[in-house]
């Protein structure tokens, strides 16, 4: 079969903790070869849908099918996949090379084989000297790089990685991500991964499932996600976003605390109320008065200036009755030119096109 | 809300799922059920067994409340409770104070010697509670050395019990306020100083406090070993009646059983109650321990230390008096005309006088003791702790696993007589045998173990099982490769536990032992029946020296296994 396929299916996992609804009904399907990330924040169920996928807890209702077979009621030990998880769980008794060794010591392999797979793996992951060194031994980084190999050992069809980077500190944690989407795109081997960093998601995933209170509330690129995020959960859950609150004055345009500004949706019937999601680099500040050609520009104050290194935060109020805020990433160089002091005037540009209307 | 491609609206009602059980699990499964139903066989069957018969007369019928108005309505009998709560709660309030003051001089003084005051304080666990009396007899006893101290009060009676009693729970005691100290957070300290807060008034807010829970359990735990122990009061009581005695008064004297059963539930009655608040201190107190805590190191600080020195000087001093008169007069010809020293009573007390296969018994039995029981105890925590399902066996067995603390080695005795005894009972070829000395002893020393083992499990990643699965490796592959290689310290710690107590052991065993299962223990308690003092003196020497050497062989092969496995043990060597 091809790159592309479905490999995994679910369809209508549900799973009751007691009285709490853990997932309600999820569908999904994970294409072949693809990194697929399930983000969300805690308690969304997103850890609970991977244990299900590893049979590591038994879903109420629903079907599982890997790669043509259904696994729905198999037990773990008899599904077809690696996991990481966020503590390594390595064995501490064992040395790095029996640990990777340990799943491949049962399938009665060669002694030579066994030793050729786990050099390989080692190799794979750059750690070849540390072979006969104790999990203890090595760095937060280094281990979980060893719980990756000992995974991928006996080469399974489907990688699951439950938060494998949320022990390490923030460096080696933005090392290992693009060495784990390396060497998965090399192999080729299909990944789900669980995680509540949404920078952690976008970087890595070819697709992700965003989960909220146990159930999808969106499934796309990292790019849709983002840019076209379909609920007011998710605009909100990945990256910052301004709300305002608009009515519909028909024809495509709305009412923003009196100020009128045009957004391409004239489908909304008039004085419907609605919000408006723009994110904070999409909106456009002048201190001299400039106006972006074909946007909805209005007068507005700064309210105050946080410096974050690379942009400045600028927090603007709005002119007009509403007097609503929100906030504009602005280039450093920018605001270096002069005129960011809190109270100055400034025009405000909330481009049309970046605007959306959720919910 | 958008519906991408792959969100699909499902079927509602689906069937539930019925997941397929691996006959690993199945094995798994049905190990802990056996756990589960041994336990409710060995624990829960004799005592319900001795509430029966507290409602039965002689002959088997149902009398109701009639045995319980005959106890009450004889004074000689009821008096007991009485006796046998104040000389607990007086022990109580010596031995906690003793305790406390030690383990504040250990923790948070410098003063020298600390590891040794540790060490020599603990030697009492290593003597059955019939050591002290005999000790308490030579020194103040009718021709003791010590006897115009007492001022013409005879130490045979509530001095000799408190006295003794207080020897034997002091190291109980210390241990738990020791580890209480030590959990404090030496930050609290830090900060405190840093608002000049007065040396007193930081004992007062923040070591008290953080030592309270600890009080209170250590209390408990002294007052219900004082309240079941039977060894103390049978040797030195003289005539002042306590409730253990009494048990074995009525069933081992007179053979009224069913007596036996009322006075064993009275004795039950307030040890259930110590074990029960207990209970609910520990929980707190590992509540208030946190990970992060940074463990107090204190400052020198000489008139403190000195005076703390002292004081440890004088305690450990009178310790091993204490364990000292014990075995010297072992050694000596003839108390008190010749006082010259020789084996003989070891010798001709012992070996010619035929008592010594009693000890080789005791041997025999702790050894197997420790071995099966650690075994158990490890394999039923695991299979609790470690695998899938079985929701309700569980809370069952982590219940039937806390009960035996709450129950004295009277009571339990008490129960396997009755029930085992039972002439309809087909395990009724147990009485008498070593296996039922040995079960009696695994399940009257349950819990310690028990919670031995539950801590050292959960200490280890929760995910090596799931793990293990992933890469199709059977649970008890990982069990034997990586769970027992990583707990044995606590493993060989269970062990020795469980021998020590089984070497010193009297309560339960009582009950149980045959012609030829009879125990050092016991043996003790027989000799100085007979008046061979000297020879009891001798066989109680045996039983410390025994335990001892099974403590330095637990402190060696524990230091090798370290030093052996230091390499994954101690993290942060360089890589």
């Amino acid at each position: 079969m091809a790159p592309g396929d479905t490999f995994v299916k679910l369809d209508g996992i549900r799973k009751t903790f007691g009285r709490f609804e853990a997932l309600r009904s999820i569908s999904l399907e994970v294409a072949r070869g693809e990194l697929m990330v399930f983000l969300g924040p805690s308690g969304c169920g997103k850890t609970t849908l991977l244990r299900i996928i590893a049979g590591l807890e038994t879903q109420d209702t629903g079907t599982i099918v890997q790669d043509g077979r259904d696994i729905s009621r198999l037990p773990a030990i008899r599904r077809d996949y690696g996991i990481v998880f966020q503590s390594y769980a390595l064995f501490p008794n064992l040395t790095i090379f029996d640990n990777i060794a340990y799943g491949l010591v049962n399938r009665r392999q060669r002694r030579e084989a066994i030793r050729a797979r786990v050099d390989e793996l080692l190799a794979l992951v750059g750690l070849q000297t540390s072979g006969a060194k104790y999990p203890g031994q090595l760095s937060g980084g280094q281990q979980q790089r060893i719980a990756l190999a000992r995974a991928l050992a006996p080469a399974p069809g489907l990688l699951l990685l439950d938060e494998p980077l949320s022990a390490l500190d923030a460096l080696e944690r933005v090392r290992l991500r693009g060495e784990i989407r390396a060497l998965q795109q090399r192999l080729g081997v299909t990944t789900i991964m669980v995680t509540h960093d949404q920078e952690e998601a976008l970087s890595m995933a070819d697709r992700i499932v965003v989960m909220n209170h146990g159930c999808i509330d969106q499934v796309g690129t990292p790019r849709e996600i983002y840019e076209l995020p379909a609920t007011p959960f998710v605009a909100d859950f990945i990256g910052k976003i301004n709300v305002l609150a608009a009515t519909a004055e028909g024809g495509g345009r709305f009412n923003v605390g009196g100020l009128s500004v045009a957004v391409a949706r004239p489908d909304i019937a008039p004085g419907t109320a609605v919000k408006l999601y723009l994110r904070p680099e999409d909106v456009v500040v002048n201190v001299d008065g400039a106006r972006a050609p074909g946007s909805n520009t209005v007068a507005g104050r700064i309210a105050k200036v946080e410096f974050l290194g690379a942009f400045c935060m600028v927090g603007l109020a709005l002119d007009g009755s509403g007097a609503q805020r929100l906030v504009a990433n602005v280039p450093r160089q920018q605001v270096d030119a002069g005129g960011f002091a809190p109270g100055a005037p400034v025009t405000v540009s909330l481009p049309p096109a970046a605007m959306r209307i959720l919910g | 809300m958008a519906t991408p491609a792959a969100v699909f609206a499902s079927p509602a009602a689906a069937a539930t799922v019925r997941p397929q059980v691996h006959w690993q699990d199945r094995l798994a499964q049905g190990l802990l059920l056996a756990g589960c139903l041994a336990l409710a066989l060995f624990l829960l069957a004799p005592l319900a067994a001795i509430l029966v018969k507290s409602v039965e007369d002689r002959n088997g019928a149902f009398v109701g409340l009639l045995q319980f108005r005959d106890y009450f309505a004889t004074p000689a009998l009821s008096r007991s409770i009485w006796n046998t709560l104040w000389v607990a709660l007086v022990v109580t309030a010596i031995t906690v104070p003793l305790a406390f003051i030690y383990a504040y001089a250990l923790t948070r003084s410098r003063m020298p010697g600390r590891t040794v005051f540790r060490v020599l304080a603990l030697t009492p666990i290593l003597a059955p509670s019939l050591l002290p009396a005999i000790s308490f007899i030579q020194w103040f006893g009718n021709q003791g050395l010590l006897k115009v101290l007492l001022g013409g009060a005879s130490v045979y009676g509530p001095i000799g019990i408190v006295i003794s009693s207080v020897y034997a729970t002091f190291p109980h005691a210390l241990m738990i306020v020791l580890t209480a100290l030590l959990l404090s957070d030496g930050r609290l300290y830090e900060a405190a100083e840093s608002l000049r807060t007065p040396t007193w008034r930081k004992f007062f807010t923040i070591t008290l406090p953080g030592a309270k829970y600890g009080l209170v359990s250590a209390a408990m735990v002294v007052f219900s070993y004082t309240v079941s122990d039977f060894g103390i009061p049978k040797l030195i009581g003289g005539q002042f009646n306590m409730l253990a005695v009494d048990v074995y008064k009525q069933v081992v004297g007179q053979q009224n059983f069913n007596k036996g059963a009322v006075v064993g539930l009275v004795l039950l009655l307030p040890v259930l109650v110590a074990f029960i608040v207990d209970w609910a201190m520990q929980g707190r107190l590992q509540a208030q321990f946190s990970a992060r805590a940074v463990p107090y190191v204190p400052k020198p600080s000489r008139w403190f230390d000195a005076a703390m020195f002292a004081f440890c000087l004088v305690v450990t001093l009178l310790l091993l008096a204490v364990l000292g008169m014990a075995v010297w007069t072992s050694l000596i010809k003839f108390w008190p005309y010749d006082l010259s020293l020789s084996f003989r009573h070891y010798t001709f007390g012992l070996i010619d006088g035929g008592v010594f296969g009693a000890y080789v018994n005791s041997l025999k039995m702790a050894f197997a003791t420790g071995l099966i029981g650690t075994m158990i105890v490890f394999a039923i925590a695991y299979l609790l702790e470690k695998t899938r399902g079985m929701a309700a066996t569980k809370a069952a067995v982590r219940m039937l696993a806390a009960i035996p603390m709450g129950v004295p080695g009277m009571v339990l005795g008490l129960g396997y007589i009755l029930f085992f005894n039972a002439p309809g009972n087909p395990l009724n070829f147990l009485y008498g045998t070593l296996t039922i000395l040995v079960i009696s002893t695994v399940v009257h020393y349950y819990t310690s173990s028990h919670l031995t083992a539950v801590t050292a499990l959960k200490a280890l990643d929760a995910e090596f099982e799931s793990v293990s699965a992933s890469l199709k490796v059977p649970f008890y592959k990982t069990f034997h490769r990586v769970t027992v290689p990583v707990c044995l310290p606590a493993i060989l710690d269970i062990g020795r536990y469980l021998f020590v107590n089984a070497m010193v052991t009297i309560s339960a065993v009582v009950f149980l032992y045959g012609p030829h299962t009879r125990l050092a223990s016991i043996a003790v308690l027989d000799l100085d029946d007979a008046g061979d003092i000297g020879p009891a003196a001798a066989m109680a020497t045996l039983i410390v020296v025994s335990s001892t050497l099974v403590c330095v062989l637990y402190a060696l092969v524990t230091r090798v296994l370290l030093a052996r496995t230091q390499a994954w043990r101690q993290p942060g060597a360089a890589p």
